[in-house]
C-alpha cells in the first residue's frame, strides 16, 4: 500500500455525502468571511485561510471520536470548526475578545479548545509534531485507545523535528495519524525547490510507517483513507501517515503578492475545487436537488452570520488581567487543568449558534 | 546517611516514580547506560523500560514529546545531557512549553520537569561547559531551579512535579560527586524562596548552583580577615525571590553577585538591577559582580580555571565592596 494512491470505492450514502458537502461549505464560508473581516480591519495579525483545502479537514475530522486529540498548524480555522469549536468562538478569538476560544490571547494562528481536545494552532512549522507524539505516548502509557491526529504542511518535511518525531512514533509504535497537507508551496517555496525527494509518503515509509498518498481534493477519498488509517492506529497498528495532495487557492497570508506561481496554475487547480467536485458528483447521481444545494448554502451562511454577530458583541479582556495565564493560578479549575471542560466563552458561542441556526 | 549529590538526585527520582505512576524519566542514555552522569543508574532495572525510557538523539523530538505527554496527563521528567544540547530543543521549550497555557487562555497546563547538567570545571571544552540557565530565566512561563545542596538535589524534584507549569532544573556538573550527610527521610522542599547558607552582617554574597561551594570557601577566608559575609543561595532563578535579596542587602548594605554565566545580559545583571531599583538607598557601596570571562570555555585546565569565578576573585570583589563607600 505504501506510496500508492487511494481512490474511494464509489458507493457512499447520499445523506452522508451531503453532510460532508455542508462541512466543506461551512469552512469555505467562514474563511471567506474572515478575508472580508480582515479587509475591514476587524481581524489583524497574520491570517491564513484554508480555501481550496477543505476536503482534507472535512474527510479526516469525520473519522475521529470525541476523545481523540487533534494538533494543527497556523492554517487551522477549518480544523477547529470541524472538530466542534463554535464558529463564534473562533471569530471572537480573531477579534481579540474574551469570548474567543482563547480569550483573545491566541488569535488566528493559535486556536485551542480543551473541550474538544484541540491542541492548537501551532505557528512553528513542524513544531506540533512532537506534541502529537507525546499526547500519543501518554495515551499508550495510560492504556487508552485514543488516536492523536497531527496536521502539518509539506514544508514541515524539511525540518529536522519532522524526522525526529516520525522516528519516535514509529520506534515506540505510538497511536498517531500524521496528516501531511501537501499544497505544494511552503509560503512561496515550491516543493521541487526544497526537497531532493518530493514523494513525501515515501519518506514516511522509510521510517517503517504505513503511508499513502491521497487525492486531497476528493473528500470521499480522504474520508475513506482516514477511516482506514484511524481504525488501524486505534487497533494497535502503530503510527500511520497520509499525504493529502491539495492546493491553496488563496495567497499564503494577507501579505502575499503570489509572485511564485502563475494564475494559470491556480486556475487549473480551481477546476478541481473539492466543493464543486462533490456537488457535481451528487447532482449527476441525482442525489442533490437545486433546493437541497440552496439549503446547504443557506445553513452555512446562517451559521457564519450568527458567528459574526457573536464576535461583534464581544468584549475586550480588562487590561488588569494582562499577566494572567503565564503561570497557573492557585486553586485553578481542575476540570480545565485536565482538559475536560469547555471555556465559558466557547460554551456561550455554542449556545448562541444553537439558538440562532440550530447548527451544532 | 552519607549521600552524594548524584545519589540524592537519584533518590528524588526514585521517590517520585514510586509515589506517582504518571511519572516517568525519558532522555538519552538514561536507561541501559545508567545516565550519562550515572544519575539514573539502576532505575531501569527497578522500573523497566517504559518508565525509564531511552530516547534517540532527538532533543527537539523528545522534549516536545515530554510536553505532549504532560498535556496528555502524564508527569514526565525529561533529562537533557547538558545545557548546550538543550539548544536543540529551545523551540519546544520556549515556543511550546512556556507559551501553551497563555496562548490557550488558561486551558492547557504543561506539568513537565526538564533536568539538565550545566556549567564548567571539568575540561569539557566549549560545547559541554556553558551556563545558560540565565537565558532560560528570561522566559515568562518557566520556573528555573538550581539545586546547590544535597537537600535540594533530593527534594526539589517532587515539588517541581506538583507544579502545573514547566520547571527546568539545572544540575551543575561539578556537584555530582559532592558528598555529605542527608537525612534518610529528607523530603520535598519549597521551590520559591532563596536560602541564607551563612548568615553575616558585612556583605551579601549572592549566588546559586555550582558556585555555592566556592562562595562558602570565600566567606571563610573573609571571616579570617574580619569580614562577616552573608551567603545567599538564590535556589530559584525564576521567579527570583526579591524579598530575600532585598532583606539581605538591608542588613549588610553591600552586595556581590557571583554567577558562572557571562556578565553581559546575565542573571547577575538582573539581580544587580533589582537591588539598584528597589534598595538603592540601603547600599553603602556599588554592587559588585564576579562572573565568567567572556570567552567560550576553553579546554586547557589553567585557562578554564582563569575563566571561572574563583575563591580568590570572590574574596577580592567582596573586599573591594567592603572597602568602598561609607
Amino acid at each position: 500500500m505504501t506510496g500508492t494512491s487511494v481512490r474511494h470505492s464509489g458507493s457512499v450514502d447520499a445523506a452522508h455525502s451531503r453532510h460532508l458537502l455542508l462541512q466543506m461549505l461551512r469552512v469555505r464560508q467562514l474563511e471567506e468571511k474572515c478575508v472580508e473581516l480582515y479587509s475591514a480591519a476587524k481581524i489583524r495579525g497574520f491570517l491564513h485561510v484554508y480555501i481550496g483545502e477543505e476536503a482534507v479537514a472535512a474527510g479526516v475530522m469525520t473519522s475521529l471520536a470525541p476523545e481523540d486529540a487533534v494538533v494543527a498548524t497556523y492554517r487551522e480555522h477549518g480544523h477547529a470548526l470541524l472538530r466542534g469549536v463554535p464558529a463564534g468562538a473562533i471569530l471572537a478569538e480573531m477579534y481579540g475578545y474574551v469570548e474567543g476560544c482563547c480569550r483573545g490571547r491566541g488569535g488566528s494562528m493559535h486556536l485551542f479548545d480543551a473541550g474538544t481536545r484541540f491542541f492548537g494552532g501551532n505557528a512553528i512549522v513542524a513544531g506540533g509534531l512532537p506534541l502529537a507524539v507525546g499526547l500519543a505516548l501518554a495515551d499508550k502509557m495510560a492504556g487508552r485507545s485514543n488516536v492523536t491526529v497531527c496536521f502539518f504542511g509539506e514544508g514541515a518535511v524539511a525540518e529536522g523535528t519532522f524526522h525526529e518525531s516520525i522516528n519516535l512514533a514509529a520506534l515506540w509504535q505510538l497511536p498517531v495519524l500524521f496528516c501531511c497537507e501537501n499544497n505544494l508551496y511552503a509560503m512561496g517555496t515550491a516543493l521541487v525547490r526544497s526537497e531532493s525527494q518530493t514523494d513525501i509518503a515515501l519518506k514516511a515509509a522509510a521510517y517503517e510507517i504505513p503511508a499513502w498518498a491521497v487525492d486531497g481534493m476528493d473528500v470521499l477519498a480522504v474520508e475513506e483513507a482516514a477511516r482506514r488509517a484511524v481504525d488501524a492506529v486505534r487497533s494497535g497498528g502503530g503510527p500511520h501517515f497520509l499525504e493529502l495532495r491539495t492546493y491553496r487557492f488563496r495567497a499564503h497570508s494577507m501579505f502575499d503578492p503570489e509572485r511564485y506561481r502563475t494564475k494559470e496554475e491556480v486556475a487549473r487547480w480551481m477546476e478541481r475545487d473539492p466543493i464543486t467536485l462533490l456537488r457535481a458528483a451528487l447532482e449527476t447521481a441525482g442525489q442533490l436537488s437545486a433546493a437541497e444545494w440552496e439549503q446547504l448554502q443557506a445553513d452555512a451562511q446562517a451559521e457564519v452570520a450568527a458567528a459574526v454577530d457573536f464576535a461583534e458583541a464581544g468584549t475586550p479582556e480588562p487590561v488588569e488581567e494582562l499577566t494572567r495565564f503565564v503561570y497557573s493560578e492557585p486553586g485553578g479549575d481542575e476540570e480545565l487543568r485536565t482538559g475536560t471542560a469547555t471555556r465559558a466563552g466557547t460554551a456561550a458561542a455554542r449556545r448562541h449558534a444553537g439558538k440562532t441556526t440550530g447548527t451544532p | 546517611m552519607k549521600s552524594s549529590y548524584r545519589e540524592a538526585l537519584r533518590a528524588g527520582i526514585r521517590d517520585a516514580m514510586i509515589r506517582d505512576e504518571r511519572v516517568f524519566l525519558m532522555g538519552e542514555d538514561v536507561g541501559a547506560y545508567g545516565g550519562s552522569f550515572a544519575v539514573s543508574l539502576g532505575l531501569l532495572e527497578e522500573f523497566g523500560p517504559d518508565r525509564i525510557r531511552d530516547t534517540p538523539l532527538s532533543e527537539s523530538g523528545f522534549v516536545g514529546a515530554g510536553i505532549g505527554a504532560a498535556l496528555g496527563g502524564m508527569r514526565p521528567i525529561v533529562e537533557i545531557m547538558t545545557v548546550n544540547f538543550s539548544l536543540l530543543a529551545l523551540d519546544q521549550i520556549v515556543n511550546n512549553a512556556a507559551t501553551l497555557l497563555h496562548m490557550s487562555g488558561g486551558q492547557f497546563h504543561v506539568p513537565l520537569v526538564i533536568r539538565m547538567t550545566t556549567g564548567a570545571g571539568r575540561q569539557l571544552g566549549a560545547q559541554h561547559s556553558h551556563s545558560l540557565e540565565g537565558w532560560y530565566a528570561h522566559i515568562p512561563g518557566l520556573r528555573i531551579l538550581a539545586p546547590a545542596t544535597l537537600e535540594d538535589a533530593r527534594g526539589m524534584l517532587w515539588t517541581a512535579l506538583q507544579d502545573p507549569d514547566p520547571v527546568l532544573i539545572f544540575e551543575h556538573g561539578s556537584l555530582y560527586n559532592v558528598a555529605g550527610e542527608l537525612d534518610d527521610d529528607a523530603g520535598p522542599v519549597d521551590i520559591s524562596t532563596a536560602a541564607i547558607r551563612r548568615p553575616g552582617k558585612d556583605v551579601s554574597l549572592i549566588t546559586y548552583g555550582g558556585t555555592l561551594p566556592a562562595v562558602l570557601d570565600a566567606a571563610d577566608q573573609l571571616a579570617a580577615d574580619g569580614i562577616d559575609a552573608e551567603v545567599l543561595d538564590l535556589r530559584t532563578l525564576r521567579p527570583l525571590d526579591d524579598a530575600a535579596i532585598l532583606a539581605s542587602v538591608a542588613r549588610t548594605h553591600r552586595a556581590v553577585i557571583i554567577d558562572e554565566g557571562w556578565r553581559s545580559g546575565s542573571l547577575s545583571a538582573e539581580v544587580s538591577a533589582r537591588i539598584t531599583e528597589q534598595a538603592f538607598f540601603d547600599l553603602d557601596a556599588p554592587v559588585g559582580r564576579v562572573c565568567s570571562a567572556e570567552v567560550p570555555i576553553p579546554y586547557a585546565k589553567h585557562l578554564e580555571l582563569a575563566a571561572l569565578p574563583s575563591v580568590e576573585r570572590i574574596v577580592a570583589a567582596a573586599k573591594a565592596t567592603a572597602g568602598a563607600g561609607g
